[in-house]
């Protein structure tokens, strides 16, 4: 699913890089755990939806690779963590849903969950 | 470069270009006050099918082979450009993105743009298909001769070195309770990492393992060190502190165990994953800690598989 298809469905603001709006992602995790991000998202494309909007969200994503965030019930990150992820090239949206919501939406449209992908 | 990464990295280059890194910038043109025959000699000496047409330096209009016909029919050769000239013209700013300039050629189907300056509406250039073309060509093949170039001296440092054994490495300091910058260190060491030429695959595990250990530090302690040692064929990161111990190791190596403060668990980590997801992303993991004297976490990763 590419991203420009998910702000769709997420009625999603972007925050930073719209230039990368083309890329595809495989699969998607929610989470406000980074510990849970660190230790069990799947290699590959992934989209992360979360609540928590400080830099170490953009650390922790570049650690494994993730190139797509979501923050959920509109929060809106601070500078530090949109310079950050602009560096590495990530793409920020921003929507108004829940967390519940927006996974929901987003599985309905046929995007799968890390566990489910076998790649 | 695969196919896929190809084309991502051409899109991206469509943005980050501008117009002005590929328009040409020898554009003839035409005065407004000039004839007809004019126009008709310069379309047939330069081979071309349309002019723009500039009066002190300012793009007013474009004249085509099929403007000139019409002018021919209605007041034979004699007539002036103005008369005949279309004075809309769609053009392009010079400091534009390069996609913008691909998105009009899709929506007008027409074969060149004129180029202007943003505020005067100078004309500085002009740009068709094929320039775009050649300058995405052009500047995905300096990339590529840039990358290969930079892997090419990291990657082969091995065999250029001669010595029984050779050991590059890396030391990364670490601020105790400065969560702010939390991650950081190993977002640097990722990226020395590629610029060696190790395996994306094997990055990303030493990532994750050295940020679980960095984030350790920096909650646990006043401060330590990463210190990474990359051989031949694998690689060592030893996290050090002179902070607290672990009181038990064995507790602390079961999932979801954690003394983390509130604070960290605000943060999204603290779950008690970090030694567990350690040893996950390494070969070989060991701890060698002491109370009141700090902490030594060895983990290794085989870079040859």
């Amino acid at each position: 699913m590419n991203i420009q298809k998910i702000r769709d469905i997420l009625d999603a603001e972007v925050i930073c890089g719209e230039r990368y709006m083309d890329r595809n992602v495989k699969m998607a995790c929610g989470s406000d755990l980074m510990s849970h991000v660190l230790a069990h998202i799947k290699e590959g494309d992934v989209l992360l939806l979360t609540g928590l909007t400080t830099p170490q969200v953009i650390y922790t994503s570049d650690a494994v690779d993730i190139k797509v965030i979501s923050f959920v019930r509109g929060k809106q990150p601070e500078q530090a963590t949109i310079d950050l992820a602009d560096e590495r090239k990530m793409v920020l949206l921003c929507t108004t849903l829940p967390m519940f919501e927006s996974c929901g939406r987003l599985y309905k449209e046929g995007l799968i969950g890390c566990s489910e992908y076998d790649g | 470069m695969t196919d896929n990464l190809t084309s991502l990295r051409i899109q991206e280059l469509a943005y980050e270009l501008r117009i002005a890194d590929a328009m040409s910038t020898e554009v003839i043109s035409v005065e407004s006050d000039a004839t007809i025959m004019n126009v008709r000699e310069t379309l047939r000496d330069k081979r071309i099918s349309g002019l723009p047409v500039v009066d002190n330096h300012k793009l007013v209009g474009i004249i085509s082979i099929e403007n000139l016909l019409q002018s021919v029919i209605t007041s034979g050769i004699e007539g002036r450009v103005k008369d005949s000239m279309v004075s809309e013209v769609v053009s392009v700013n010079s400091d534009e993105p390069l996609i913008y300039a691909v998105r009009k050629f899709d929506q007008f189907g027409y074969g060149r743009f004129p180029v202007v300056k943003r505020d005067s509406g100078e004309l500085v250039g002009i740009i068709t298909k094929g320039d775009i073309v050649k300058c995405l060509l052009r500047k995905l093949e300096v990339n590529f001769h840039e990358e290969e170039i930079e892997k090419y001296r990291a990657s082969h440092i091995f065999e250029d070195i001669h010595s029984d054994h050779t050991t590059l490495t890396f030391q990364y300091k670490i601020k105790g309770g400065e969560y702010k910058s939390a991650g950081k260190q190993s977002g640097n060491l990722k990226v020395n990492l590629l610029r060696l030429g190790i395996t994306p695959t094997i990055v990303r595990r030493i990532a994750i393992a050295s940020c679980e250990a960095e984030m350790n530090i920096i909650i646990f302690t006043d401060g330590g060190e990463l210190i990474v040692a990359v051989e031949e064929d694998k690689i060592k990161v030893n996290a050090i502190d002179e902070g607290p111990g672990i009181a038990d190791v064995e507790k602390a190596m079961h999932e979801g165990y954690s003394t983390a403060p509130d604070w960290v668990r605000e943060l999204g980590f603290g779950a008690g994953m970090g030694l567990p997801n350690i040893k996950n992303c390494s070969d070989e993991m060991s701890i060698d800690t002491k109370l009141g004297k700090g902490t030594n976490l060895e983990f290794i990763v085989n870079t040859r598989t």
